[in-house]
């Protein structure tokens, strides 16, 4: 019998109402056995549907208006679900590192995030979508507020200019999707995606598609709430919104703001195309100059997913495949980097680079590790990241040379401020701290996220023939 | 019009039963006296009914409304028990004017005749000016009570006047027959006056610009739970007699009288959202939150009769979430002198459910999918959008993004202690936390299935 895809939306949510009534003590383990359990079924499901078989999961809501729960799983969805369930279980072992306070209701928070962003990625009605869109907002609050890093007032003000940063762009999306059931009568992608609508009514739902998206994701100039954020929030925080959150931006796109407003005008298109592409030179110069290990890492990952989402916007097939592979290496090298700068920082207590260095001589396993997803994030080929990256430029270079031209300097400019932060942070000349080497806990999270770069580097197919 | 009886019946037994020494026994008569009421309305629900002379109809709308406003009576009322603690000896007063603001509540949803509207309509405003002024020994409340009646009753002097001059023009105060002359004569320019002066009342009693300006004084100064009342019931009632008068005289207006209506609506919005940012009293805040509210609830009624479910939907929704939102507000307060949002400060630590219980009613009031509120706002929207009114929508996205800056800050707030904060302690309540906790179950209910309300017209 074929599984069913709301299989994975219950178990997040059982387990996090376990998790939330267990103790402080098991409730990291509660939460990474169900992740686990969803992993694997995630991979059965994967082989189900390449079987042909049907998972996908319908059922009348709402009357009037017409709204429907119907999760309807595809190439693209899998693709993220699958992103979704297996870094799932890796953030949340990278995460044993810190022992959290009231670690009960953050794993609850945890999984209920996991929940909401799989409901993203599965459902096929508009509204559906976006409740699911907004229930992974207030978890993530939440998590960044009261496990943050820095004083209270400081983490407040960035948490609530973060929320209403991405809940005013999003309020955008549904006066768009309210404006769309007007033309259709159905939230129903399948309805909606077949709209027929005018040059202006297509420009203004792409502008407030847009609005949505471009927060989330960030697109420069609508970035300014992402460096604080991510610096404040608490290391599982800063994974799950950089490794998966943003995706649902960029997964949107691909999914909602362009089948239906792909009628948009050629200007507006090109205007956003070039603001992507302006936000990745400008983010990478931020990142040359950044002293924090973990804002740097913030404007790097705003860098490489500039390029997922100029990608995305050119419409053509290479586009769409090059963004997706590319998020799936996106969301593991940026786990993984913030994970290496969080067992950093657990050493010497430090994000400043300038307290860093020396540590080769101490642990050369860890510097493996660093440079093996380092060189997939400045996308070395044979690495994960380089077929991502590749295909994207080659799809902006399919439209229009120039963007591949500057676009391509983020390759560049970010082999340049990686490298130049490992020399700082791990090379040089011994430091008089100690720098234990890595414990078997985070030489398994780091070995997956390496086997997985290298693995799909070498042979892509395997994931790639979900899509194509 | 067995539900009138009813209720007229129990009002008069409460006091009944204060002579006969009773009073351990008023609010829990009065509260199986409401569910028989509810039952009486429920009986009626698809009966379509007029008595004397067409004064009061029975439909489904009325029903409906009714019944709503009913089960927000059973709360107050519930919640009155242990408000009242202090001056029990005066709680056959206190729950008897709460029927009769009730009865006046019912008679603004159930008339036939403008003479009707405007007696249910004293009705209530006065037990409200009573009960706002009800702290007799506090000086807000008296200052609460005074103005309260000052304006109000120029409100309702300038409905009088409406209602007059409407009867000069068509010679009746009966509505169908106040629809039928206005859609078939030519009506002299003294209607549309006539109107206009009620739609001053209006405003005023639903708090809507430009006469919103009593609501936060007013609530800041009545004690706790009558300004528990006037953002709940007081304020449906009044929006659903509204709603009932437009349907007759909107379609008289000339063409760009809903121009201003919507000029109304989006400064209603900005004013209402605008103000909250800054106050710090939880009372003001919800003031100028209900506010806002109106402008939402006002734009369902300029969107007609079509959009008569969502509006019935988006009242039960916000008024179900300012239960529950007063109910912890009324169990954090209870000693205080003033109500403070910075009392709310740790809240979370000592009585997490409670404060989750407010955190979900202001995110529902706020929007937040899956709560009622969200749905409610939704279906505006929509609506909204399908009649063409594009900016006043985008003007109400706009403002609901920046209501989320003072709703959080109430949440935040909640979730925020230092160490001297722990030491604080909250009296156990029994009342106020099992009313909170059933008023936020009601909305997560009608949030995950709105067809339950929605299919019911």
């Amino acid at each position: 019998m074929a599984m069913n895809c709301i299989l994975i939306l219950l178990i997040y949510i059982l387990g996090a109402g376990a998790t939330l009534a267990s103790n402080a003590k098991n409730a990291g383990k509660i939460a990474l056995v169900t992740s686990l359990i969803n992993a694997v079924i995630a991979l059965i499901l994967t082989a189900d549907f390449l079987n042909g078989s049907d998972i996908s999961f319908v059922q009348q809501w709402i009357s009037n208006p017409n709204i429907s729960l119907s999760f309807v799983v595809d190439g693209l969805s899998l693709t993220m679900l699958l992103l979704t369930t297996l870094l799932l279980p890796i953030i949340i072992l990278a995460s044993f590192n810190t022992l959290y306070s009231k670690a009960n209701q953050l794993y609850a928070l945890v999984l209920f995030m996991a929940f909401a962003m799989a409901g993203t990625f599965l459902a096929q009605d508009g509204l559906v979508y976006y409740i699911f869109w907004e229930l992974a907002l207030l978890p993530i609050f939440f998590i960044g507020l009261l496990w943050g890093s820095d004083e209270w007032k400081v983490r407040k003000r960035v948490m609530v200019t973060f929320f209403i940063y991405t809940f005013a762009g999003s309020l955008f999306m549904l006066a768009a999707f309210a404006y769309l059931y007007t033309k259709t009568g159905s939230f129903s992608w399948s309805d909606l995606s077949k709209v027929v609508l005018s040059t202006k009514e297509a420009n203004y739902i792409f502008l407030a598609f847009f609005l949505a998206y471009g927060i989330k994701i960030p697109v420069f100039p609508l970035h300014t709430w992402q460096a604080n954020t991510y610096e404040k929030s608490p290391t599982i925080g800063t994974m799950l919104l950089s490794g998966i959150m943003l995706k649902m931006g960029l997964y949107s796109i691909l999914r909602w703001q362009m089948p239906i407003a792909g009628n948009v005008s050629e200007n507006i298109l090109k205007t956003v195309i070039v603001l992507c592409i302006i936000g990745i030179i400008y983010a990478s110069l931020i990142a040359l100059r950044s002293e924090n290990i973990k804002r740097l890492l913030a404007y790097s990952s705003m860098a490489h997913v500039g390029l997922i989402a100029a990608g995305a916007y050119i419409g053509n097939t290479t586009g769409y495949q090059g963004a997706i592979i590319q998020m799936v290496a996106h969301g593991f090298v940026v786990v993984g980097l913030f994970y290496l700068a969080d067992i950093i920082h657990n050493r010497y207590d430090s994000y400043l680079i300038k307290d860093m260095g020396g540590i080769r001589s101490q642990a050369p396993k860890f510097t493996t590790f660093f440079l093996i997803i380092l060189f997939a994030s400045i996308g070395l080929p044979g690495t994960f990241g380089f077929i991502g990256e590749f295909t994207l430029l080659f799809a902006l270079s399919e439209k229009e040379l120039l963007y591949a031209v500057f676009a391509g300097t983020s390759i560049i400019l970010g082999a340049y401020y990686m490298l130049k932060m490992f020399q700082n942070a791990v090379l040089g000349s011994p430091n008089t701290k100690v720098f234990s080497e890595v414990t078997t806990k985070e030489y398994v999270v780091l070995g997956i996220i390496c086997v997985v770069l290298i693995g799909l580097g070498i042979y892509p197919k395997l994931l790639t023939d979900l899509f194509i | 019009m067995s539900t009138l009886i009813a209720l007229a019946s129990l009002a008069v037994l409460i006091l009944v039963l204060e002579i006969i020494n009773l009073r351990k026994t008023i609010v829990p008569l009065t509260l199986i006296g409401l569910l028989v009421a509810l039952g009486f309305n429920i009986c009626n629900f698809n009966t379509i009914d007029s008595f004397y002379n067409n004064m009061i109809v029975i439909n489904k709308t009325t029903t409906l409304f009714s019944s709503l406003f009913i089960v927000l009576t059973f709360f107050i009322v519930a919640l009155g028990q242990s408000f009242y603690k202090e001056q029990y000896d005066k709680i056959s007063d206190y729950t008897s004017l709460k029927i009769f603001l009730l009865i006046g509540a019912y008679c603004m949803v159930a008339f036939g005749n403008m003479v009707m509207f405007f007696l249910g309509l004293e009705i209530l405003s006065i037990t409200l000016y009573i009960l706002a002024g009800s702290d007799r020994t506090n000086i807000k409340s008296n200052e609460a009570g005074m103005k309260y009646f000052l304006m109000g009753s120029f409100a309702s002097g300038f409905i009088l006047f409406g209602i007059a001059l409407i009867y000069g023009a068509t010679a009746s105060f009966d509505l169908d027959q106040i629809q039928l002359a206005s859609s078939q004569l030519a009506m002299p320019k003294w209607f549309m006056v006539g109107f206009v002066l009620m739609l001053v009342g209006l405003l005023f009693k639903i708090a809507a610009f430009p006469f919103h300006f009593w609501a936060p004084d007013v609530y800041q100064g009545s004690p706790l739970l009558t300004t528990t009342t006037m953002s709940t019931l007081a304020k449906v009632a009044a929006v659903a007699a509204f709603y009932k008068l437009s349907l007759v005289f909107f379609p008289a207006m000339p063409a760009n009288f809903s121009n201003l209506i919507a000029f109304l609506i989006i400064v209603t919005l900005i004013v209402g959202n605008v103000m909250a940012l800054k106050q710090n009293n939880i009372k003001r805040l919800m003031a100028y939150s209900g506010i806002s509210h109106a402008g939402f609830m006002l734009m369902a009624i300029l969107l007609g009769k079509q959009a008569e479910p969502h509006l019935f939907y988006y009242m039960v929704a916000y008024a179900i979430a300012g239960i529950a939102a007063f109910s912890v507000i009324l169990y954090v307060c209870q000693d205080k002198k003033e109500e403070l949002v910075i009392h709310f400060r740790g809240f979370a630590k000592h009585k997490p459910v409670l404060a989750v219980t407010l955190s979900l009613a202001l995110l529902s009031m706020a929007g937040i999918p899956i709560l009622a509120g969200f749905f409610g706002k939704l279906f505006l929207f929509t609506q909204a959008l399908n009649q063409g009114y594009y900016v006043m929508v985008v003007i109400a996205v706009i403002t609901s993004i920046i209501s989320i800056y003072y709703y959080f800050k109430v949440i935040i707030v909640m979730f925020t202690y230092k160490n001297a904060d722990a030491n604080t302690t909250y009296q156990k309540n029994f009342i106020y936390s099992t009313v909170a906790i059933i008023a936020i179950v009601i909305n997560l209910i009608i949030g995950f299935c709105p067809s339950l309300i929605i299919d019911l017209f």
